[in-house]
């Protein structure tokens, strides 16, 4: 039975959305504490499963807990869920950062019981992408977080926060469309909606003739949007930079993955020949995005807005690991993916509260913070050297697994050129980094920040949470890799690496 | 002749009398009552023909097939929750409730014969029985905007009726028969060289093609359907947009499938001219809507897109009429689906525009304050018509593009996936001012419950068709097999 796990854990957090909604006269502070409930269960349920993964070799590839029964027979569409090593962490990352930002949002006061409401769908719509098998379910749970992820920005937000909001559903939208069509083709083309068996039974179970590069590049559409990928990349740094706290921190924490997971699981699995013919095509891509995305990076004067821009770059390590096609690259994909979740996570959530507690958001007009709020500095701190991928931090880890996967990777041409300039992009970042907390915090101090207050209790606890678990993944990565290996073993046979 | 098999016609018919007479006695509420019990009859007679023997009625004139009773199923339902919506709004006609009534129910009657007909004269007279209601119900606020409708609608529905008529009889020119199945019959008689070899037959198809577009508010025969739909009354608007247009699709589908289906070569030609039709409504519809700053406009023009979208359907029922599945179901289930979002989105603007006394966009400001259940309602409602899950909407537009993907139509789907999504920011523009904006009032709005009771009949319908559609798609399965 342990298959209803995975679906409690999925449908729990909407469950609290549902009763926040319908308890009437709900205080404020009675919700924040139902929304903590019904997003702690998740995660320990989380915790449980990826404790009990059968981990040994002989389970490559296969989907554990997994559950299915018709959904709608007329289209052979099914409600299929399971994990597998590739999903596992993801869906742990989400229920993690699901519970973090309902402590993130203790503070919000408009509106709680609506804010609360969208952030627990959210939650479900983003781990039921990591948990479908089936390409309908995939896609219903894809397009259902547009809508709270809309109010969120447009209501909680800051800033340009309508013309963000609109902006991100409309490049979403975009994105899902093709991905629609997409999935339209594949599923007239395999009379299947299941993305194992089909992925399994690859070209086989192709029942007419139908090129299948078009299919890939739809499908890619989609995912690209979200991962992004330059140059469908505009919307994020708009979206992040005028969303609330809490909802930035699930944006470039966990709802961005879905991207990258959507092209290893959609993609890459059920089309390698394609991945790899394009492969050159990619790796430019992923290259002008790391590169380019730390360089602009370094002009951004908006707190929020430089951390934005440093996801592109980040995540361009991710494309980097996935079309490298190698098992070491891959699985550096899904590290980068979780370690980002992390380190950007704290990031924006630390954030959050500098903006909050000074008031300001110019990086320009802070300046010596070290001084008033030193727990905040060292919290900082400590999130910038993970994104710069210092040593024993798992932000190092996964970079280096990208690298050094892409670089002896043999199934992409050209893949170490695009390796050797992409490398750059750390010394950039280091760049940023240094310099943003230069600015920020260690320059001499300034008289107007006397009065600003240090992070309080809940905020150092949440903050401590993301900061022993980016150490602890630094020092003992095994705990990871050994899982995402599993899911990637099956993908990088192919490549015959 | 089974007098009996018309039951609920005549059950309609009935009611539609008996509620003139009634209005003489009884009051508004009595008028009401009478003509939903009358549906609610009508309904279960229907339902208990359900599973019969498919048969053709009145020397042909008539079939009797799930797919008709499906539509027949279809239009008493959106009647009685049309009637319900318009329980206070119809205070404002200066007619007796009784007229309103009445023209309601012989407009039902006229759609239920629609779906029905296999016969090109009785498709006509029971589409004019629909058209000259509509044109009455057009004009009942009898106020300046509303008169102008309905003189807009007589002048274009007229010309539409003509170019059918001209169509059908030159179809029977050459083929000498009116009814469907004879048609069908004498069209594969021809040699394939002789139908692409006379234009006559051709014409006689495509003036039938455009005289249902005008029915269905197809673009390029749209032109109507904005100004009418501003300035007739609401709750009329809201019968026009889902229940004439089903009747049109419902009508449409059966003369084209069950004459004109084969030889292949035929319905390819057909299915390529709707393909081109529903291209051209999706994209311009949907781009109009964007402009527009009455609701009801709006609507107007985001119907117009929605028929583009059933013609997805239809378009690929043509390039496959031969095979197994051709996907008449999928289009079913579309029209379904669209007919409880729209009826969901109108009752939501009945109730909201009369407390507000406006049907501009702009006035909707800060409604989610004022009325937090109706708006998300609305909200509910208009997500559906984006066709974003978990609602029906989604549900209907994969069922019907899968229909378009198995004939090789990946173009029309691309072109309307980028349409849904230039439709999202309209739709989404009425739920920000709805939720963002600051109220103008801080006044309550509250449905009364006939209309309330509407409204939360379709937006269950929304949900269950979203989550849970594997029911209906059933149903329309089995109504997807027309008579022959």
């Amino acid at each position: 039975m342990s298959a209803n796990y995975l679906s409690a854990l999925l449908f729990l957090p909407v469950t609290g959305a549902i009763i926040i909604v319908l308890v009437p006269r709900l205080s404020a502070r009675l919700t924040r504490y139902i929304a903590a409930v019904f997003t702690l269960v998740p995660l320990v349920i989380a915790v449980c499963l990826f404790a009990a993964f059968d981990r040994s070799a002989s389970m490559a590839g296969a989907v554990q807990f997994e559950q299915s029964f018709a959904w709608i027979p007329a289209i052979n569409a099914n409600y299929h869920v399971g994990v597998d090593g590739l999903s596992l962490p993801l869906v742990l990352l989400t229920s993690l950062l699901g519970f973090l930002v309902v402590l993130i949002s203790w503070k919000v006061e408009q509106k709680v019981r609506q804010y609360f409401f969208w952030l627990l769908l959210l939650e479900t719509s983003i781990l039921g992408v990591f948990c479908s098998l089936d390409l309908l379910l995939f896609y219903v749970f894809w397009e259902i977080e547009v809508i709270p992820m809309f109010f969120l920005i447009s209501t909680w937000g800051s800033g340009r926060k309508e013309y963000s909001s609109i902006k991100y559903v409309l490049y979403t939208l975009f994105g899902s469309a093709f991905m629609l069509a997409g999935i339209l083709s594949l599923y007239f083309a395999t009379g299947s909606l299941n993305i194992i068996e089909i992925s399994q039974g690859g070209l086989a179970m192709l029942q007419s003739v139908m090129p299948a590069a078009p299919i890939f590049f739809l499908l890619l559409v989609g995912f690209a949007v979200k991962l992004p990928v330059f140059p469908l990349h505009t919307w994020l740094p708009d979206a992040h930079t005028d969303a609330p706290t809490a909802a930035s921190v699930m944006l470039a924490g966990a709802l961005i993955k879905m991207g990258g997971y959507g092209m290893i699981r959609v993609c890459v699995s059920i089309f390698p020949q394609v991945a790899q013919d394009y492969a050159p095509l990619m790796l430019t891509l992923a290259t002008i995005g790391i590169v380019y995305g730390a360089a602009v990076t370094l002009r951004q004067t908006d707190l929020k807005r430089l951390i934005a821009y440093s996801s592109i770059s980040h995540m361009g390590y991710v494309l980097l690991g996935i079309f490298a096609l190698g098992e070491l690259s891959l699985t550096g994909a899904g590290m980068q993916m979780f370690s980002h979740g992390l380190v950007t996570g704290l990031l924006f959530a630390i954030t959050g509260v500098v903006i909050h507690n000074t008031g300001e958001r110019d990086i320009g007009k802070l300046g010596g913070l070290a001084q008033q709020i030193p727990a905040i500095a060292v919290i900082f701190t400590i999130g910038g050297v993970a994104a710069m991928g210092v040593p024993s931090t798992c932000g190092f880890i996964a970079e280096f697994s990208v690298f050094l996967g892409a670089f002896s990777s043999t199934a992409a041409d050209g893949v170490r050129i695009f390796t050797a300039i992409s490398l750059t992009g750390i010394i950039l970042a280091a760049g940023y980094i240094l310099w943003l907390l230069q600015r920020v915090f260690f320059s001499p101090a300034l008289e107007k920040f006397n009065a600003v207050h240090d992070a309080d209790r809940l905020e150092k606890a949440y903050c401590a949470v993301f900061i022993v678990l980016i150490f602890f993944i630094g020092v003992y990565p095994t705990i990871l890799t050994d899982v995402f290996k599993l899911g990637i073993e099956p993908i990088a046979a192919f490549f015959g690496g | 002749m089974n007098l009996e098999l018309l039951l609920p016609e005549m059950i309609i018919a009935g009611t539609a009398v008996l509620v003139i007479l009634l209005d003489l006695f009884g009051g508004r509420r009595a008028v009401t009552i009478a003509s939903l019990a009358g549906l609610a009859a009508a309904f279960g007679v229907t339902i208990s023909m359900w599973g019969g023997d498919q048969q053709f009625i009145f020397n042909g004139l008539f079939a009797l097939d799930g797919y008709a009773l499906f539509f027949k199923l279809l239009f008493i339902t959106i009647a009685a929750l049309v009637i319900l919506a318009s329980v206070d709004y119809s205070s404002r006609f200066k007619s007796s409730a009784g007229e309103y009534h009445a023209l309601l129910l012989i407009a039902t009657l006229g759609m239920v014969l629609m779906a029905a007909a296999a016969d090109l004269i009785a498709v006509f007279i029971s589409l004019e029985l629909v058209a000259i209601s509509c044109y009455i119900l057009a004009g009942f606020l009898k106020d300046r905007k509303s008169t102008e409708a309905s003189l807009k609608f007589v002048l274009l529905g007229g010309i539409a009726s003509a170019v059918l008529v001209y169509g059908m009889a030159l179809v029977f020119g050459f083929t000498g028969e009116t009814r469907l199945a004879e048609i069908s019959a004498a069209v594969q008689g021809l040699s394939a060289a002789s139908i692409v070899g006379s234009p006559g037959l051709l014409m006689g198809m495509v003036l039938m093609a455009a005289g249902f577009g005008f029915k269905i508010a197809a673009v390029p025969f749209q032109m109507w359907a904005p100004d009418v739909y501003e300035g007739a009354p609401t709750p009329v608007t809201l019968f026009l947009s889902v229940g004439s247009k089903a009747a049109g699709f419902a009508v449409l589908l059966r003369v084209f499938f069950s004459a004109f289906s084969l030889p292949q070569a035929l319905s390819s030609d057909w299915g390529t001219i709707f393909a081109v039709l529903s291209a051209a409504g999706m994209l311009l519809g949907n781009i109009l809507a964007i402009q527009q700053g009455n609701i009801k406009r709006m609507l107007a023009y985001s119907s117009i897109a929605h028929s583009g979208y059933i013609l997805v359907g239809l378009a690929a029922v043509g390039m496959s009429a031969s095979a197994s599945a051709p996907g008449q179901s999928n289009l079913l289930f579309y029209v379904a689906a669209f007919t409880l979002a729209d009826l969901a989105v109108f009752t939501a603007v009945i109730i909201i525009s009369s407390k507000l006394n406006s049907d501009l966009i702009e006035d909707y400001a800060g409604v989610g304050r004022r009325s937090p259940l109706l708006a998300s309602a609305l909200t509910l409602a208009l997500v559906s018509l984006i066709g974003l899950p978990p609602t029906a909407g989604f549900i209907a537009k994969f069922y019907i593009f899968t229909a378009a993907a198995r004939n090789s139509l990946l173009w029309l789907i691309i072109l309307a996936v980028i349409a849904s999504v230039i439709s999202a920011f309209y739709y989404l523009r009425v739920v920000k001012v709805m939720w963002l904006n600051q109220p103008a009032g801080d006044e309550r709005i509250t449905a009364s419950p006939a209309p309330g009771l509407a409204l939360a009949i379709a937006c269950a319908g929304i949900l269950l068709l979203g989550v849970a559609p594997a029911l209906l798609m059933k149903l329309v399965e089995a109504a997807s097999i027309l008579g022959s």
